[in-house]
C-alpha cells in the first residue's frame, strides 16, 4: 500500500511538473505571428504518418536510420511494457496484461526485449559516432558546450532505461527458478514468462547472486528504476533537442504544402505598390497614409516577427545537421549553418519567454504597462544571435529544406531576415546595390546600354 | 535566320502565339546565355512553333530582388510584368532560365499573374517525345560522356529531375552522375543574389566545390539548364584551367549542336 501511495504521489509530481514546462514550450511557439495552417488534411495526416511516424526521410540515410529506428520502435513498444508499470503501481496488479492476453503478452514483451537489445547496440553506436569518431556534423562550432552534452545525456538516459527493464525482467526470472518470482501467482502462468532476451540474459548476469532478497531489491530497482527514468526524460525533454520525440508529429501535420518555390507574398507591400502605380483597388491611398504613420517594420527582426510555425520548427529540431551537412555554403566553410539558424531562434524564443515570466518591468518597452509579448523590449533580437555575414551565405538552394527528416524549413526565416535587413535596415550587401538599382531604373538585372532585344537584330543579320 | 516575333507584332496584326518564349535578363544580357536564347529559337524554328518573345517589354522578373529580401522592388518589376502579361492574355510561357521558371510559376500567381509555365527542357523533352525533334544519328555527341548538373529551381525546387536526363538520352551519349545529383545536387552557388556578390568568407567557393565534382567524373561534356550555373561551371573550369578540354552546355545547345541548326 505504502509503494502504491508513494508511486501516485511520485507520478502526480513529475506529470504535473512536465505539463507545466510543456505549457512554456507552447507559450514560446505562441511569441509568434498567428498564421492559419489549414486544409488538406489528408495530405497533412500522410505526413505525419509517413514522415513522423514512418520515419521515410530518415532512410536518405539507411545505416543512421536503421540504428534510430531500433531507439524509434523500442520507444513506441515499451509504451505498453509502461502502462503496464502504471497500472502496477497504481493497483498492486503485477503483469496485468498477462491473463487477458496470455501467449500474445509474452510475444509482445518478448518483441520489446529484441527491440530494446536493439535500442542497446544502436545507442552504444550513436554514443561512438559522437565521443569516438566525432562526425563532422556533430562537431560544428553550434555543436560546442551545452548541445554536445545534451546528446550524450540522451543517450546515457536510454541506456539507463534499457539496463533498468533487463534487471526487472532478467532477476525476476532468477528468482522464477527459485520460486520465488514476482509474477508468482499470476492467473494462468506455468513456469517463467521465457521472455526472448531475459530468460537468457538474466540467469547469466544475475544467477550468480546467492542472496534472494538482494534479487529482490535489484528487481524492485529495475521496476522502479525505469519508472523514475521515463518520468526524469519527460521533465528533461523541455529543455532538450529530445522533445523532437514529441514535436516531430505536430511539426509534420502543419508541414507548408505549398510548392517550394513560392516565397510568403507581402500584402502590405503589394499594395502599396500597386497604389503606387495606380494600380490599386481605389484603397491604396489609405494604406499609404496608414502606413506613414505607424514607420511599420518590414521583414523579421525577433522572433515576434516569425510565424508561430518558425518556432515550432525551431522546437522541433533535433540538431542531427543533415541540413548543415548539405549546404553549399557551409560545405565551402561559410558562417551558415542552418542548423544554427533555427537553434538560435529556439534559444531567443526561450530567452524571451524566461524575460516574460520574470516579469521583470526592465524588459518592457512601455514601462507604465505591464510586461507582455506586445510590450517587450530587452534590447536584444535574433540579430544578437544571428549574423547578416550568416544571412548573406544562403543561396536558397533548398538543399536544407530537402535534407530535413522532420519537414523542417531553415529557408523561411532567413528569408525573413534578409527582407529585415533590407527593407527595415536599409542593409545589406553593398555588391546588391547595383542589382537593385539596375532592376529599378532598366528592368533588367544588369545595367546595359543596349535595348533588351539587341540579340534579336543580331541575329536577324547572321 | 528568321526574324524573332514580338508580341506587340503580333498584337498588331491580331494574331497571338500559342506560347510566350520568356528570354530572361540573362538570356537578353549576358553573352554567354545569349547562345542558348539564340539555339533555343532555332530550335524553336526548326519545329515552326507559334511563339513569341515580349522584346523591351520584358523586364526583371524581380526573382533576385526578392529572394535579397527587396519585395518592395520584386513587387514593382513583378506587377509591371503581370500588367504586360495579362495585357496581352498570356497563357502559356517557355523560359530558359529556372529561376524566371519558377518566380513565373509560384510567386506570381498570388499577385494576380497565373500562367502554365514550362521550363525549355521540359519543352525540349516533349518534343523528343512527340516526334518533332529527331536527333540525327552519330552526331557530335554521340558515346561521349556526359554529366548533368541539376539547378536548384528546376530540381529540388520544382522536381523536374528526369526531362532534361531523357533530353540527353536521345542524344545517345554516356550520362555519368556526379556523387551529389538529383535532389542531393549542390547548388552552383549563384542563387538567392548570390550571381551578383562575392562569396562570404569562408575556405573555397562553391562553384570551384561543384566543378571539382563535376570534373571527378571524367565527362568531357557538362551539361546545365540554368543560365547562372553555366556561368559557375564555365568560371570553375576555367579556375581549374579545364576550359578546354571540358565544354559546359545547355541542353538546347548540345541538340542545335548534335542536329548542325
Amino acid at each position: 500500500m505504502l509503494q502504491q501511495i508513494v508511486f501516485f504521489l511520485v507520478s502526480l509530481a513529475a506529470l504535473g511538473f512536465a505539463g507545466w514546462q510543456f505549457s512554456k514550450i507552447r507559450r514560446n511557439v505562441l511569441l509568434g505571428q498567428p498564421e492559419t495552417i489549414s486544409g488538406n488534411s489528408g495530405q497533412r495526416w500522410r505526413n505525419v504518418l509517413l514522415v513522423a511516424f514512418g520515419q521515410s526521410r530518415m532512410f536518405k540515410r539507411w545505416i543512421p536510420a536503421l540504428f534510430h529506428f531500433f531507439i524509434y520502435a523500442a520507444f513506441l513498444l515499451t509504451q505498453v511494457e509502461l502502462i503496464e508499470i502504471f497500472i502496477d503501481g497504481l493497483t498492486g496488479a503485477h503483469r496485468f496484461f498477462y491473463p487477458r492476453l496470455g501467449g500474445f503478452y509474452v510475444f509482445v514483451i518478448s518483441f520489446i526485449e529484441v527491440l530494446s537489445l536493439l535500442a542497446l547496440i544502436a545507442t552504444v553506436i550513436f554514443l561512438i559516432r559522437r565521443n569516438v569518431l566525432k562526425l563532422p556534423r556533430f562537431t560544428k562550432p553550434e555543436m560546442k558546450g551545452w548541445p554536445f552534452r545534451d546528446a550524450n545525456i540522451i543517450l546515457y538516459l536510454e541506456i539507463a532505461l534499457i539496463a533498468c527493464i533487463f534487471t526487472m525482467n532478467g532477476t525476476d526470472e532468477v528468482l522464477f527458478n527459485r520460486g520465488q518470482s514476482h509474477a508468482e501467482g499470476v492467473e494462468g502462468l506455468e513456469g517463467s514468462f521465457n521472455f526472448a532476451v531475459s530468460s537468457w540474459l538474466g540467469p547469466m548476469l544475475f544467477g550468480g547472486i546467492e542472496s534472494e532478497s538482494l534479487l529482490h531489491t535489484l528487481e524492485r530497482t529495475g521496476w522502479w528504476g525505469h519508472i523514475l527514468v521515463v518520468f526524469a526524460f519527460l521533465n528533461y525533454l523541455p529543455i532538450s533537442k529530445h522533445l523532437h520525440i514529441i514535436l516531430a508529429f505536430p511539426n509534420t501535420y502543419f508541414a507548408r504544402l505549398k510548392p517550394r518555390g513560392e516565397m510568403k507574398n507581402m500584402p502590405e507591400i503589394m499594395n502599396e505598390v500597386k497604389s503606387m502605380m495606380g494600380l490599386g483597388d481605389g484603397n491604396g491611398e489609405g494604406d499609404m497614409a496608414a502606413m506613414e504613420e505607424e514607420l511599420p517594420e518590414f521583414g523579421t527582426k525577433d522572433v515576434f516577427g516569425l510565424s508561430w510555425k518558425n518556432i515550432l520548427d525551431a522546437y522541433s529540431c533535433t540538431e542531427c545537421g543533415r541540413c548543415t551537412a548539405v549546404c553549399p555554403a557551409n560545405i565551402t566553410g561559410k558562417k551558415l549553418s542552418p542548423r544554427k539558424i533555427l537553434m538560435d531562434i529556439r534559444d531567443r524564443a526561450t530567452e524571451v519567454g524566461q524575460k516574460l515570466e520574470s516579469k521583470d518591468p526592465q524588459y518592457a518597452a512601455d514601462p507604465d504597462k505591464p510586461l507582455s509579448k506586445d510590450n517587450f523590449d530587452d534590447g536584444k533580437s535574433l540579430f544578437d544571435y544571428i549574423t547578416p555575414e550568416e544571412l548573406h551565405a544562403c543561396t536558397t538552394c533548398n538543399a536544407c529544406v530537402e535534407a530535413c527528416p522532420v519537414l523542417i524549413d531553415p529557408l523561411d526565416p532567413i528569408l525573413q531576415m534578409r527582407r529585415y535587413e533590407i527593407l527595415t535596415l536599409s542593409q545589406g550587401p553593398g555588391d546588391w546595390m547595383p542589382l537593385f538599382n539596375s532592376i529599378e531604373n532598366q528592368g533588367s538585372a544588369w545595367a546595359m546600354s543596349v535595348d533588351r532585344d539587341a540579340w534579336t537584330k543580331e541575329l536577324t543579320n547572321e | 535566320m528568321s526574324k524573332i516575333p514580338t508580341m506587340a507584332e503580333l498584337a498588331a496584326e491580331g494574331k497571338s502565339p500559342d506560347i510566350l518564349f520568356w528570354v530572361g535578363c540573362a538570356g537578353s544580357y549576358d553573352s554567354r546565355a545569349q547562345k542558348v536564347t539564340i539555339a533555343f529559337t532555332k530550335i524553336l524554328n526548326e519545329v515552326g512553333i507559334n511563339y513569341a518573345i515580349l522584346g523591351n517589354e520584358e523586364s526583371c522578373t524581380g526573382d533576385p530582388a526578392r529572394r535579397a529580401g527587396n519585395e518592395f522592388l520584386f513587387q514593382m518589376s513583378a506587377l509591371q510584368n503581370i500588367e504586360v502579361l495579362n495585357g496581352y492574355g498570356i497563357k502559356k510561357i517557355v523560359t530558359t532560365c529556372p529561376h524566371c521558371f519558377n518566380t513565373l510559376k509560384n510567386d506570381y500567381p498570388a499577385l494576380g499573374g497565373a500562367y502554365d509555365v514550362i521550363h525549355h527542357t521540359q519543352l525540349l523533352q516533349q518534343l523528343i517525345d512527340e516526334g518533332r525533334i529527331k536527333m540525327k544519328e552519330g552526331g557530335a555527341f554521340e558515346g561521349k560522356r556526359i554529366t548533368y548538373h541539376d539547378s536548384c529551381y528546376m530540381g529540388r525546387v520544382n522536381g523536374v529531375y528526369e526531362a532534361p536526363r531523357k533530353v540527353l538520352e536521345a542524344l545517345d551519349n554516356e550520362l555519368v552522375e556526379m556523387k551529389r545529383c538529383k535532389s542531393n545536387g549542390l547548388c552552383c552557388g549563384a542563387g538567392g543574389a548570390q550571381m551578383w556578390k562575392e562569396d562570404e568568407p569562408g575556405d573555397k567557393r562553391i562553384n570551384i566545390e561543384r566543378a571539382e565534382e563535376a570534373l571527378e567524373t571524367g565527362a568531357e561534356i557538362i551539361a546545365a539548364n540554368c543560365p547562372f550555373c553555366l556561368t559557375m561551371m564555365g568560371d570553375g573550369m576555367k579556375a581549374k584551367d579545364k576550359q578546354d578540354e571540358v565544354m559546359v552546355y545547355d541542353l538546347a545547345e548540345l541538340i542545335v549542336n548534335n542536329n548542325g541548326l
